[in-house]
């Protein structure tokens, strides 16, 4: 039994030893959550976009992009990546911070260059780099251009995604902005979970609620789609503004026809997936690494630079 | 000698049973007095047609859900077959209004509404052939086929949105904004087919032998009644209010996305559940369905309209109501 884990330790040793001596052809495992709504439908779509062009550029990079539905799903695969496909750089948008951690770990000391997006893991060690959106910014910039817009005073309804600490941290960075505008009140702030209907009826209620108010957060453009069609309904003229968050093509599309609620948008794109991969595939190709953590900055969109941000072939 | 079948089957009713089926009204309408203390917006004629239009949708399905559960049988798809249905709908409306020779907006509305009907059926009594025929426990078939509609959108719209064509939109728009006599085009239809379901269930034998197939099996298949046809078509009826439900659902926000329709099912088997119907089968009563319906909209709109609770409990508030409902009707069993 002994020399049988000897002859297996030793298999793995050559195999290993192999890999590295042709380590100049990086095989790079991308693992990113499936389609299930828009934004991580704009995400896979980044993936494949940054494999297409990636790929045609350099002939010795590979990129393998697997889609989990769950987090044990999204484990299997690194393994898979790993042992099957013999990645040796990864990229990857954790489904769960917690428990993918361990998973990761052993591939960063099976040698794996690991890059993280957008959630990091509770340990920083199982990671060589992490690339991530602002998240604060998404609501200090819409809290500073509605306090200026505002001049100061009126009324604000919110519309918040999901109890999670993503949405605690732009909601806490939202308010944390506006005190600096004591004339504005924010009169209430309740969940839409980042879906359309449900944005819709939430919004329906607070127009029976409010006789005025001036601006809406809605906080993601989905929600501000059904924020809109409710205000349409109602009829109602008070209201100023519609602000919704992460830039999708609809929002970004209103913006550009001068849309008369929805003026502006924060940019928190999915194509952050396309600029992480990029960024690990050309630093690994050249032997290089990446700094420790790289925030893609959440830019205020509005009509003078909205070009920029219209992506016509993309889904989101 | 082919036996006749039985047009009616004796279903004994004691008064006490009867005096419990007001547990629903009872709580709606105390539900809708402290609506009324809590915030005096509520009790105002355009919150009551808010409520009542986005009712529709989740009460039409459980008019449908009605017939399934009374027969003993279960249907967890029907959030997903309304996205797929959307989806469909307005792939096939944006083709026409597409295409070289464009048909005129209304003509596009009207194929798309068919198509959607057409789905429905289809979808409908594909889990009517899989329960009877394939001998699948329905609660695992439509499962499975939760799975397969939801995934069959997303990859229609490439995990983003399908955006409904905007010349066909404004068309199509008032079926859903409009009204009536003061009365939304939703509610309108919602009314229809809660009548037309409360007549179907007690009137018809179609009715009787759901109720008959729901209370025994083996029983109403002694009785000569045709249990399998039966089954089948209950499972189609529900795929048809899905389809209706869905046809009043596009124009409101002109989209399907991935998230469309999603936990519904839960929704309206809740709607059937506090409406008085026993999820063991054998009896129900559509009236109880729509109670029950209303009943789960106003909660919401109650919690939105007020704020004396963290937003953290808002499902805590609905769950504690929909259990207090579900004691004041105890013992239906």
């Amino acid at each position: 039994m002994l020399t049988f884990k000897r002859i297996v330790g030793a298999c793995l040793l050559a195999v290993t030893a192999g890999s590295a001596m042709s380590a100049e052809k990086i095989t790079l495992g991308v693992a990113i959550p499936t389609a299930t709504h828009g934004f991580t439908g704009g995400i896979v779509w980044w993936a494949n976009q940054a494999k297409k062009e990636l790929e045609a550029a350099n002939p010795t990079l590979k990129i393998i992009i697997k889609t989990a539905g769950s987090t044990p799903e999204q484990a299997n695969q690194l393994q898979d990546m790993l042992v099957v496909n013999k990645i040796n750089a990864l990229v990857i948008f954790p489904l769960e911070s917690a428990s993918l951690t361990q998973p990761v770990t052993q591939l960063k000391n099976k040698g794996v260059y690991v890059t993280v997006v957008d959630r990091g893991l509770t340990n920083p060690a199982a990671q060589n780099a992490y690339v991530a959106g602002d998240n604060s910014a998404f609501g200090k910039l819409p809290a500073e251009y509605l306090g200026k817009k505002m001049g100061g005073k009126g009324n604000i309804v919110v519309l918040r995604g999901m109890p999670s600490t993503l949405d605690n941290e732009r909601v806490d960075a939202f308010n944390a902005e506006l005190r600096a505008y004591p004339g504005i009140k924010v009169l209430d702030t309740k969940y839409g979970n980042w879906n359309r209907d449900d944005a819709f009826k939430v919004m329906q209620d607070y127009l029976t609620r409010f006789k005025q108010i001036d601006a809406v957060w809605a906080a993601d453009d989905d929600m501000a789609i059904g924020v809109v069609k409710a205000i349409e309904q109602a009829k109602r003229t008070d209201i100023k503004e519609v602000f919704g968050g992460a830039g999708s093509k609809t929002a970004v599309k209103r913006i550009i026809d001068g849309d008369k609620l929805i003026q502006a948008d924060v940019s928190y794109s999915p194509k952050f997936i396309y600029d992480a991969i990029k960024m690990t595939a050309t630093a690994r190709l050249k032997g290089e690494a990446l700094p420790a953590k790289t925030i893609i900055p959440s830019v205020l969109i509005t009509r003078d630079n909205a070009k920029q941000f219209y992506f016509a072939d993309s889904p989101y | 000698m082919q036996p006749t079948p039985t047009t009616k089957l004796p279903l004994p009713k004691p008064s006490l049973e009867r005096f419990r089926g007001y547990g629903p009204v009872a709580a709606l309408i105390l539900l809708c007095i402290a609506g009324g203390l809590l915030n005096p917006d509520f009790a105002t004629v355009d919150n009551l047609m808010n409520v009542l239009t986005r009712t529709a949708f989740i009460g039409i399905i459980a008019v449908g859900m009605t017939f399934v559960i009374v027969s003993g049988g279960i249907d967890l798809s029907v959030g997903s077959m309304a996205a797929l249905i959307a989806g469909a709908m307005i792939m096939l409306m944006n083709a026409l209004a597409g295409a070289a020779q464009p048909l005129g907006p209304l003509a596009t509305v009207l194929l798309g509404c068919a198509l959607a009907l057409l789905l429905g059926g289809v979808l409908g009594g594909a889990h009517g052939v899989l329960v009877t025929r394939g001998r699948i426990e329905p609660f695992i078939a439509t499962l499975g086929t939760l799975g397969i509609f939801r995934a069959t959108l997303t990859y229609l719209s490439d995990g983003g949105a399908l955006t409904l064509d905007s010349t066909v939109a404004d068309v199509y728009s008032p079926v859903y904004y409009q009204s009536l006599l003061g009365v939304p085009v939703p509610v309108l239809v919602f009314l229809l087919v809660a009548a037309g379901g409360a007549v179907i269930l007690n009137r018809t034998a179609f009715g009787q032998h759901v109720q008959a197939i729901g209370s025994n099996e083996q029983v109403a298949r002694y009785a000569a009644i045709r249990v399998d046809k039966i089954k089948l078509m209950t499972y189609l009826l529900l795929g048809v209010c899905v389809a209706i439900a869905t046809i009043l659902y596009v124009p409101r926000l002109g989209s399907a996305t991935p998230t469309t329709g999603i936990l519904w099912e839960l929704e309206a088997i809740a709607a059937v559940v506090v409406g008085g119907t026993s999820l063991k089968g054998g009896s129900g009563r559509i009236v109880g369905t729509v109670i029950g319906a209303i009943l789960l909209s106003v909660i919401g709109n109650i919690v939105n309209l007020t704020s004396i609770i963290s937003v953290h409990l808002n499902a805590a508030v609905q769950g504690v109501v929909i259990i207090t409902v579900a004691y004041m009707q105890r013992g239906r069993r």
